[in-house]
């Protein structure tokens, strides 16, 4: 008797569009993500191209899709430990990691106006603090408090518990493993930020200066650690100059041998976000090629005149160690001269890795480490090849339905 | 149904310190007379839960309102079979974004439950509409890859498909190709075809029913129960099906418009597909037999250029690559020559691209000047180079290809608005229409329109980025290169994720319930017919073409093409449009509900209309950052703006409410409205009150509309506070006490 459910792994928005399409044509799923929230990368995210629009707005909508569908149950703060079986019978076990506070939450933030301990905001890429008892982000889904095991002081402290009147707080919850019976598998795990550090030539890590685009889209988020404001790491001075660097990693033999797919719109979007906050702000846009497929070549054609294009790939980012300011040197192949460019801010658009960390042999991954889908398991989304959010969708879509077909099978 | 309610009151999350809980209590049983009323510290604790549970099996109570937070929170908690329940947002619209202990905020509190009560009052528990004669087979229009994927996926997935193909055989472009651009790791080399395995998997599955050299007269009906009916070889066959797939794809640009690269001039430039033609039968050799020894392939023939195709027809740089690859294959000394904008190869089609260049091609970023031939009909090409400025000339090549983009089928064929406006429609002020043209693929029965409306450069696509295949046209999917450039692959996973949908939607209508975005709704919109004044409102501004008309222009609604946004009933001046739980008097209700203070209490009121996905959940938002925002405002959430009827505003002002504000999603061409229209249809509603106000004595800036995101939260205390300073300039309401 083959398992008519399905399990989805990852939470973010491939994950999620995969399991709520395929609870909406009937499908029982399970859904397990890694963080504390469902949401992934694109919760963090500032605007989407090409409409400058909120992802929360389309999260919102796939949020209440899921409260009303009585067909999906999620994990969180969950991960996959092993998987057994074969299409149409698979046993997947499941690790639950403790979130130390129950389903009593009420969100009422009494934990953390008392919690000591602090912690770096990882939703902020480290940038600012939250307590060690923290909600991820106010858009959070599920909205329950989390701790986080490292920083917190443990029993000893205790002052989470004592002034949560619901007796949410379990600080000695421990993980717990427990089985799934599934038809099929949607893997949707997505993508990392390729490593900036490995592109060393570029300075990120020891030029305060230098950011990625991800950083970008939280220091333009009106709920990031500078509340909108784009101002630079080192002084908090108001970006007037900017260079996004291209292709930081990506078709790069060394590194990412693939283009990333994204990161062209992604760098044009943030040249919108400096230009809005201040018209008169300088924006250079260094790059091999400019990837606006379809009708994104719209969207180039509308802010290009913004932005001082340049073709050539940046040599290497050195740092004025008076002024923090970064010199960016590169070879313009339209005139061939050798350009130093002084700027406030380096943007680097770093490319996408896809999210392999997991080493279940049951997964089968290409040579650049992304999954190849197999009777039963299927990629979606990021995890199987570089997409931007539409095409993740779309793709996690269509993943849904091969889930449901090995489920109707036999 | 004889309603007896339950009032539950929360006093936990500081509700009870903060609030005057008795005499919130009071509000319920005195003035709303409500038999059972009870508080607890932990409402949404197991305790809590079991005491509305046994107040349901033990006491009767059928109908609950929560007064504790918000609804978008505790969704799983508060959930009871078969009872109307309602939820009164005390905790981030209340307590966390006023000042506690106020009596401004206990005034609030009140207002929120006696609207809540109000509610309550009015709704029905909805019963699903139930179709007659309910198919669950899948229409797909379209035999190329494509449909015969969208088929097939179906098929797989346990459902009956019909594929509808115009020409006399499956397979669409894919047959004429030589190579398939690669679809698999390493992605270095091209594939042989496999079109032909695919067409004969789609003939021998026995649950396809497959019609080649047919097409579509006309699709009548809605989902689960559309009736199209098929003209092949004279006949006409009638198929009954519950969705529909529209993949008919896209044409190359037509190359007779590029003369300025020398095609028609010259039989040596050729396209594309003229290539793959070539190329499949042998030895590549150009139109007059001579052998290809140096070809240049001319990217961006038509697209990314204003004059011809503004947009980048996305498939166009891997498969000229594919071509450059093949033809080295076979004559790895022969000289070929890319001329390029961009190239334009994401993801892992970089690695065929690297491949192509460490093969020896050779690359040139240049715009094209002219193309001249010589006395041997060689071709030789002038050129920027844009790397250089310099003007290059290359060596006169053999044979010139054009990379000459597609154009979807959707935007071949007349305007159908052009033609269709009566003089009365043309005097319309109302919203553009869609752009619908005449593309004879699908031929709906409409009163829109024949086809799916389109969007920026004919594409018959959603524009939503987070939901691909939402559609205007309830139960009809767009799929593959029809809906955007897209590649094979691209649209392999277009084709299946649109079956999906398709399949989705029949699930759906079968059991009564409406499609995203307000998935498993199933309330739908009664029309009181013998009220209608047939002014055509409902069907002109129902963005989803779910209301056709008779010949008199009486409404038809088809509620499985329904989406339950309630434009209609916004849209109707007679206010025949309800549903069981959402309605005109239900609203007006609520209006009425507010206490609205005398003037020398100075006091003001503002109601606030919100989109209940957006700018509702915002000034949840506001309260979960703890903003503070104006005490003076009460909130009403509305499915969508656009449902918005203008008695709201008559009943508000003659209450002696001060001043309303709308708050809907962005609209123009980048729209975030849900249900694609609505806050538009909402703001020119306004406009024509303005005139109505003003005729009253009642300045018409008492009235306002702005458009705010899910994330403009932290604007909202700062434009409340504008318009309440507005409002005391104005002075109060003078209807108030009347």
């Amino acid at each position: 008797m083959a398992h008519k459910s399905i399990l989805v792994v990852g939470g973010g928005v491939s994950g999620l569009t995969a399991a709520i399409e395929a609870s909406e044509a009937g499908s029982e799923v399970y859904l397990v993500e890694q963080k504390s929230y469902l949401g992934g990368r694109v919760a963090q995210m500032n605007q989407y191209f090409p409409k400058l629009c909120p992802p929360n707005c389309g999260l919102e909508i796939n949020f209440k899709r899921i409260k009303q569908n009585p067909r999906i149950k999620f994990f969180t703060l969950s991960e996959i430990e092993k998987i057994d079986g074969v299409e149409g019978d698979y046993t997947v076990t499941v690790k639950s990691n403790p979130r130390y506070v129950n389903h009593n939450c009420t969100a009422c933030g009494k934990c953390t106006e008392a919690c000591p301990a602090e912690r770096a905001n990882e939703f902020n890429y480290g940038m600012g603090k939250t307590k060690a008892i923290y909600n991820a982000h106010e858009f959070a889904f599920p909205m329950k408090y989390v701790i986080d095991g490292s920083a917190c002081l443990g029993a000893e402290c205790g002052k989470c518990v004592a002034a949560c009147e619901y007796g949410a707080i379990e600080l000695d919850m421990s993980a717990k493993s427990f089985n799934l019976n599934v038809g099929s598998i949607v893997w949707a795990t997505g993508w990392e930020p390729y490593d900036a550090k490995k592109v060393d030539y570029y300075g990120f890590g020891r030029h305060e200066n230098v950011i990625t685009n991800v950083i970008m889209e939280r220091l333009a988020a009106s709920n990031g650690p500078t509340a909108g404001k784009i101002l630079r790491p080192s002084d908090g001075k108001e970006v007037k100059t900017i260079a996004f660097v291209q292709c930081a990693g990506s078709r790069d033999e060394n590194h990412l041998p693939y283009c990333s797919g994204v990161c062209c719109m992604a760098s044009l979007k943030q040249a919108t976000y400096v230009k809005s906050a201040s018209p008169d702000a300088k924006v250079y846009m260094f790059y091999i090629d400019v990837r606006a497929m379809g009708k994104h070549e719209d969207f180039y054609t509308k802010v290009q005149d913004d932005i001082n294009m340049i073709k050539g790939k940046v040599g290497e980012i050195s740092e004025d160690p008076e002024t923090k300011d970064l010199i960016v040197q590169v070879e313009n192949q339209l005139t061939g001269e050798i350009m130093k460019e002084t700027v406030d801010m380096v943007v680097l658009a770093t490319g996408m890795a896809p999210s392999t960390s997991s080493a279940l042999d049951t997964i089968s991954y290409d040579e650049d480490g992304f999954i190849v889908s197999q009777p039963g398991i299927f990629g979606a989304g990021c995890a199987k090849k570089p997409l931007d959010v539409s095409s993740s969708v779309k793709d996690s879509t269509s993943a849904a339905l091969k889930a449901i077909q090995s489920t109707v099978r036999r | 149904m004889v309603k007896k309610t339950g009032v539950y009151i929360c006093t936990g999350c500081s509700l009870g310190e903060s609030l005057e809980i008795e005499s919130l209590s009071k509000v319920a049983t005195k003035e709303g007379k409500v038999p059972v009323c009870k508080t607890h510290p932990f409402l949404c604790g197991s305790e809590g839960v079991e005491l509305i549970k046994s107040d349901i099996e033990n006491e009767g109570v059928n109908t609950i309102l929560i007064a504790a937070c918000s609804p978008r929170v505790n969704y799983d908690v508060f959930e009871f079979d078969s009872v109307i329940m309602e939820r009164v947002n005390l905790r981030e619209q209340v307590i966390w974004s006023q000042t506690a202990n106020d009596e401004d905020t206990q005034m609030m509190a009140e207002d929120y439950l006696r609207m809540g009560l109000a509610k309550v009052k009015h709704i029905e528990l909805p019963e699903p509409y139930q179709g007659v004669n309910m198919v669950k087979t899948l229409l797909v229009v379209g035999g190329g890859l494509t449909g015969m994927t969208s088929a097939l996926e179906a098929a797989k997935a346990g459902y009956k498909a019909v594929l509808v193909e115009k020409s006399s055989a499956l397979g669409g472009w894919m047959n004429g190709l030589f190579k398939q651009v690669p679809r698999k790791a390493p992605y270095t080399a091209p594939e042989e075809v496999d079109v032909a395995e695919l067409i004969k998997e789609v003939e021998a599955n026995p649950d396809v029913t497959v019609y080649t050299g047919a097409e579509i007269l006309e699709i009548a009906g809605s989902p689960g129960m559309f009736d199209a009916s098929i003209s092949q070889n004279g006949a006409t066959i009638t198929e009954r099906v519950g969705s529909v797939v529209l993949a008919t794809g896209a044409v190359p640009y037509d190359p007779t418009k590029l003369d300025y690269l020398g095609y028609g001039k010259y039989e040596n430039v050729i396209t594309g597909l003229q290539m793959e033609e070539i190329a499949s039968k042998g030895k590549i050799v150009r139109p007059d037999g001579k052998e290809v020894q140096t070809i240049a392939f001319i990217q961006c023939a038509g697209s990314r250029d204003p004059e011809h195709l503004p947009y980048c027809s996305a498939t166009c740089c891997v498969e000229s690559l594919k071509q450059a690859s093949y033809i080295k294959e076979q004559n790895p000394e022969a000289n070929v020559f890319v001329f390029y904008k961009d190239m334009r190869t994401p993801g892992q089609y970089e690695r065929l691209y690297q491949q192509v260049q460490k093969d020896g091609s050779i690359f040139v970023r240049g715009e094209i000047k002219g193309i001249t031939e010589d006395g041997e009909k060689n071709l030789l090409i002038e050129a920027t180079d844009v790397l250089s400025g310099a003007t290059i000339s290359t060596e006169a090549v053999d044979m010139v290809v054009l990379a000459n983009g597609m154009v979807p089928t959707t935007a071949l064929g007349e305007d159908f608005a052009a033609k269709a406006d009566t003089e009365e429609d043309k005097k319309d002020d109302g919203p553009k229409p869609e752009v619908i043209l005449r593309s004879n693929l699908l031929n709906l029965s409409y009163r829109q329109g024949p086809e799916m409306p389109t969007l920026k450069y004919g594409f018959a696509d959603s524009h939503f980025i987070c939901f691909p295949y939402e559609t205007r046209r309830t139960g009809i999917y767009a799929a593959g290169s029809v809906r955007a450039p897209m590649d094979e692959l691209s649209s392999i996973e277009d084709a299946t994720g649109a079956t999906l949908k398709a399949i989705q939607c029949m699930e759906s209508s079968a059991q009564g319930m409406a499609v995203h975005p307000r998935v498993g709704d199933m309330s739908f919109p009664d029309f009181a017919m013998s009220r209608c004044t047939q002014c055509k409102r409902c069907t002109v501004e129902c963005p989803f073409g779910a209301i056709n008309e008779d010949d008199k222009f009486n409404p038809l609604p088809n509620p499985t093409r329904c989406r339950r946004c309630g434009i209609c009933m916004g849209a109707c001046p007679e206010r025949i449009i309800t549903f069981k739980n959402y309605s005109v008097p239900m609203i007006g209700n609520l209006i009425k509900s507010i206490e609205v203070p005398d003037e020398d209490e100075e006091k003001p009121r503002i109601l606030i209309f919100a989109c209940e996905n957006d700018a509702y959940p915002a000034l949840d938002m506001a309260g979960i950052n703890r903003l503070k925002y104006n005490a003076w405002v009460r909130v009403i959430p509305l499915r969508c703006l656009g449902s918005l009827s203008l008695v709201w505003i008559a009943d508000s002002m003659s209450a002696g409410i001060d001043g309303i504000y709308l708050l809907g999603c962005k609209h123009g061409d980048d729209y975030q409205c849900h249900f694609i229209k609505g806050s538009e249809l909402a703001e020119i509603r306004l406009s024509k009150v303005s005139e109505t106000l003003d005729r009253l004595d009642l300045d018409s800036e008492r009235v306002r509309m702005d458009q705010i995101s899910i994330t403009d939260y932290d604007k909202i205390p700062a434009m409340l506070d504008d318009f309440a300073a507005k409002l005391e300039e104005l002075g109060p309401n003078p209807y108030k006490g009347f």
